[in-house]
């Protein structure tokens, strides 16, 4: 089973790497280099703009992620207890299941300055044009945190809410409060503490994800110059071959980035633990944090707000046929963008499912297995083995996948749907694995061991007490695989050699395209696959499992 | 007449061969699908490219599946790692859409399958004689090694609801510009319009433009360009957002004239702002203007990677793309309005009534409104520019 998940998952990775790192140092014998050198690292500093793309891509990243613990850990403080898990999951799984690339489209005719948000100020403010505003592609890359952080703040508050499950809350809370302080700051001093070691991973992986942003980046980012992603992008794909070695060194920078990103947050999670020690012994009672919880959950809020217009605008599009500025509405509606499947969106629908359910299936049946695994061992799982689950959301895409894309046309794949399904198998495992691993340690040990006195063997147990039991959970993680397939764009883009068009790819490049409606299409497929999947995962369990009250929606978990 | 018909026996007797040959050809082609890697956005080129494939498939059982690319050099790089990886056959790419740096790139990286446009039997409506449009691609030579498909004609698009008179210099722009701060842009020059905005204008304010047809020094390219940066500090600070950003492309700047956010938009194809209106993504105020000199013209090509899996096929559709009844219909400002690569002068009476009798529409420039053709400079000049701007405005 190791053996599998190590050759399947590590081997590409260290292997894209390697190439990615040979051709950084100027050894790409393809196009003729093949001398090992510094050239192509100078090439890369020497180019223009180069560091102030440097500076968005740490301004935007480490400004996304700081703003995404702050108001998830906020609305956390506020609402924890006021509103049930199941409200709560159900209102954010539609910012979950939304793609990146569907939301950013959104949130750029939202926020546009001829945008929705603009149309509907416009008779207020008197503007006969827009007004001239930099609100999206922005140079300080404000759209781009903005929109890094619509969709990283749902999947903060999804691991925070799950970690929260482990730990005695309400006890806290209210011992806390008898001892005289106030919700905020046992939040902080108390609480948070013993959250952190358990979101950890998900924060670098949040961390590491918006470092590297390529499709929002591209959409909601600033273009001259643009985010370090982008541009290594672009440089990948210019038509000046001997580019690609200044781009493989920028895809080894873009790994040291992250590397240094992770170190800085260790250094302040060690300053913050010495630091927080010394305060919490202070016993300092304050009661000011409340306005700030307040705060944060007002700008999520908001935030919420703007995401659900962002997709309510793609659909409105989608139906549009002339909506010019500033009108509020379209002057004119047609079914035109729908009723021609064949211009497109039908095969990339296909397309689309075809690799969400084999990259889930695979996915799906890896995770189990191992799960299995570690039941049958009795053994629980080291932290190499959770680091080595983690590891594909840590390494930033760029930096492997181009290197990843030559190992596999060396072998023959690429182009082909093996090439894109095992590459987006990389993303989709480990999340599949997360969101299965604490319901499958939760399952009540009592039925399977009921079942091993009746008889039953390991393999009977598993697929007649086991796998029925937790079909809500797996159905969940194969949601969730779902929605990580349907967002891929790097790895579809690369391995699939262009030539298998998913509505990702195709929302992404024709979010260049002057057919906003044509994009809504795409953009509201898009985002409609995983919801459906999440609409499946919980409906199939409530049908199947109608009349066994225990092991509905959150009985199991 | 006598002269025509023994030419044509001529002509005849000279094809046989090459009939024979091109009869190989289809033979090899048949039941093959050609992986047509083009820009992919803009839905009517997507879909007369469809429509071509249901062509080729009914006569030759060649069918086509278009790789939409967002940039056309994604498809080069493809090439590049399949070499990489010493996939010398079955490439994955058959047929590219391709534009000049691409083509020279290629060309020069021996990436190139060719040549072979001169076996096309269709390729006898083309004016192929030396320095014809057709046989230069931004001056490079093509040497038959990629094969012409639609005329392109730089063009800019204003709203007439919100401007009167339009700049007809590239020079009076900075003059308009400052009498209507914010109202106009261009796509970014690391894009191929944006670029093309710069060399338009650099063709007219070039002190000597019969320099930029040759390869651009390092000398050349400051004197030539001198007075095109003088100009451009003067337009800059009255562009959109201050020139502190540009649209991606040119579709991203139409959809900014659609919206109201600048007046004046930029296209390759003088069809393409009736085409905009029919499709309600242009008011129906929406018109073409050129500066007086003229603009920017050149041909855009298909061209065959040397590692193409379905070469054969490749050459088939390269072929009935020059047939003129496809060309006719690519003509047609309904299906695509692009203009056509034949020349009028080698079609037959049939094939040019077929022309004659296109539908025209307000917005539709006529070949006389568009003014003389300018030439291409050399492919050098582009990358420089593209370059040279970056260092100068990307901070």
């Amino acid at each position: 089973m190791l053996v599998t998940v190590a050759f399947g998952l590590v081997l590409p990775i260290a292997a894209g790497l390697w190439q990615t790192g040979r051709a950084g140092v100027g050894v790409l014998p393809a196009i003729g280099a093949t001398e090992l050198s510094l050239v192509p690292l100078r090439d890369l500093i020497a180019l223009p703009g180069f560091s102030t793309a440097l500076r968005l891509t740490l301004v935007t990243g480490l400004g996304a992620t700081a703003l995404s613990i702050l108001l998830a850990v906020g609305v956390c403080a506020a609402m924890h207890g006021r509103m049930s898990a199941r409200a709560s999951g159900r209102l954010l799984t539609p910012f979950l299941a939304a793609p990146h690339a569907a939301m950013a489209i959104g949130l750029a005719f939202l926020l546009s300055p001829s945008g929705w948000i603009a149309r509907a100020l416009a008779p207020l403010a008197g503007w006969d044009r827009p007004p001239m505003l930099a609100t999206v592609n922005d140079p300080g890359g404000v759209a781009l945190i903005l929109g890094l952080t619509v969709k990283e703040v749902p999947f903060l508050l999804l691991v925070i809410l799950s970690a929260l499950s482990q730990i005695p809350v309400r006890e806290h809370l209210a011992a806390g409060r008898s001892l005289g302080y106030g919700r905020g700051l046992v939040w902080i001093k108390v609480i948070m503490p013993q959250v952190w070691p358990l979101i950890r991973l998900p924060v670098m992986v949040v961390l590491a994800y918006s470092l590297s942003v390529v499709d929002m980046a591209l959409i909601l980012g600033p273009s001259n110059p643009p985010t370090l992603a982008v541009l290594l992008l672009r440089l990948f794909t210019a038509p000046d071959i001997g580019l690609m070695l200044p781009a493989s060194a920028g895809a080894l920078v873009q790994a040291l980035l992250v590397a240094a990103a992770f170190a800085v947050l260790s250094l302040l999670e060690r300053a913050g633990r010495v630091l927080g020690r010394w305060w919490v012994r202070r016993g300092g009672r304050g009661l000011s944090a409340e306005p700030g919880l307040w705060m944060a959950t007002v700008l999520s809020a908001l935030l919420f707000a703007a995401g659900a217009l962002a997709m309510l605008s793609l659909l409105i599009w989608s139906f549009a046929w002339r909506w010019p500025w500033p009108g509020f509405l379209p002057d004119s509606w047609s079914l035109r963008a729908w009723s021609t499947p064949g211009s497109g969106w039908a095969a990339a629908l296909g397309n689309t499912l075809i690799l969400a359910v084999a990259t889930t299936a695979l996915s799906l049946a890896l995770a189990i297995a191992w799960l299995e695994g570690e039941d049958r061992a009795r053994r629980g799982r080291a932290g190499w083995a959770e680091a080595l689950i983690y590891l594909p959301l840590l390494v930033p895409q760029i930096g492997f996948l181009f290197g990843l894309n030559v190992l596999f046309l060396r072998l023959g794949l690429t182009g082909g749907y093996t090439a894109v399904i095992w590459a987006q198998a990389l993303f989709v495992f480990p999340y599949v694995m997360i969101a299965l691993s604490d319901p499958w340690r939760a399952l009540d040990p009592r039925l399977v061991r009921a079942a091993g006195s009746l008889g039953a063997g390991p393999w009977r147990r598993l697929f007649t007490v086991k796998l029925p039991v937790l079909l809500t959970p797996i159905l969940t993680a194969a949601a969730i695989g779902v929605a990580v397939s349907v967002a891929q764009y790097l790895p579809t883009l690369f391995m699939g050699a262009g030539r298998i068009a998913t509505l990702t790819t195709e929302a992404v490049t024709l979010s260049s395209s002057s057919d906003r409606r044509v994009t809504g299409v795409y953009a509201t497929l898009q985002a409609g696959l995983p919801i459906a999947a999440y609409g499946a995962a919980f409906l199939i369990p409530a049908l199947l499992h109608r009349n066994r009250r225990s092991l509905q929606a959150g009985g199991a978990a | 007449m006598r002269l025509i018909s023994t030419l044509s026996i001529l002509a005849t007797l000279i094809t046989t061969p090459a009939a024979a040959d091109w009869q190989d050809t289809l033979d090899a082609a048949r039941g093959q699908t050609v992986y047509w890697n083009a820009w992919g956005g803009d839905a009517r080129t997507n879909a007369f490219i469809a429509w071509v494939g249901e062509q080729t498939e009914k006569l030759y059982d060649v069918s086509i599946e278009h790789v939409r690319l967002s940039d056309t050099a994604e498809a080069v790089t493809r090439v590049i790692s399949e070499r990489a990886a010493g996939l010398d056959t079955g490439g994955s790419v058959d047929l590219i859409w391709i534009n000049g740096p691409n083509f020279l790139a290629m060309k020069e990286q021996d990436l190139l399958f060719g040549p072979f446009v001169e076996d096309l039997p269709n390729a006898a409506y083309v004016d192929l004689s030396p320095g014809a449009p057709a046989t230069l691609d931004f001056t490079v030579p093509v040497e038959g090694m990629e094969s012409p498909w639609r005329l392109a004609r730089f063009v800019f698009t204003y709203d007439s609801a919100r401007v009167d008179a339009p700049p007809d210099s590239m020079a009076e722009f900075v003059d308009w510009a400052a009498t209507n701060p914010g109202r106009f842009t261009h796509p970014d020059p690391a894009n191929f319009m944006g670029a093309t905005f710069l060399k338009q204008a650099l063709v007219e304010l070039a002190p000597d433009p019969d320099v930029l047809l040759k390869p651009a020094t390092d000398a050349s390219f400051v004197e030539q360009t001198a007075p095109l940066w003088a100009w451009y500090d003067a337009l800059r600070p009255n562009l959109w957002r201050g020139g502190e950003a540009f649209p991606e492309n040119h579709s991203v700047q139409q959809q900014l004239l659609n919206d109201g956010a600048v007046d004046i938009s930029m296209s390759f194809d003088p069809a393409s702002t009736a085409a905009a209106i029919e499709q309600g993504l242009l008011p129906q105020t929406a018109r073409v203007f050129v500066p007086e000199d003229g603009t920017i013209g050149n041909v855009s090509f298909v061209a065959i990677p040397y590692n193409a899996a379905n070469a054969a096929g490749a050459q088939v559709v390269a072929n009935h793309l020059l047939d003129p009844a496809v060309q006719a219909r690519m003509q047609n400002i309904e299906v695509l309005g692009s203009f056509s690569v034949l020349d009028p002068a080698k079609l037959d009476a049939a094939a040019r009534a077929a022309f004659d009798a296109l539908p025209t529409a307000p917005a539709l420039p006529t070949l006389e409104e568009l003014g003389p053709t300018l030439p291409e400079p050399h492919a050098s000049w582009m990358t420089r520019l593209t370059e040279e701007w970056a260092r100068r405005y990307t901070r």
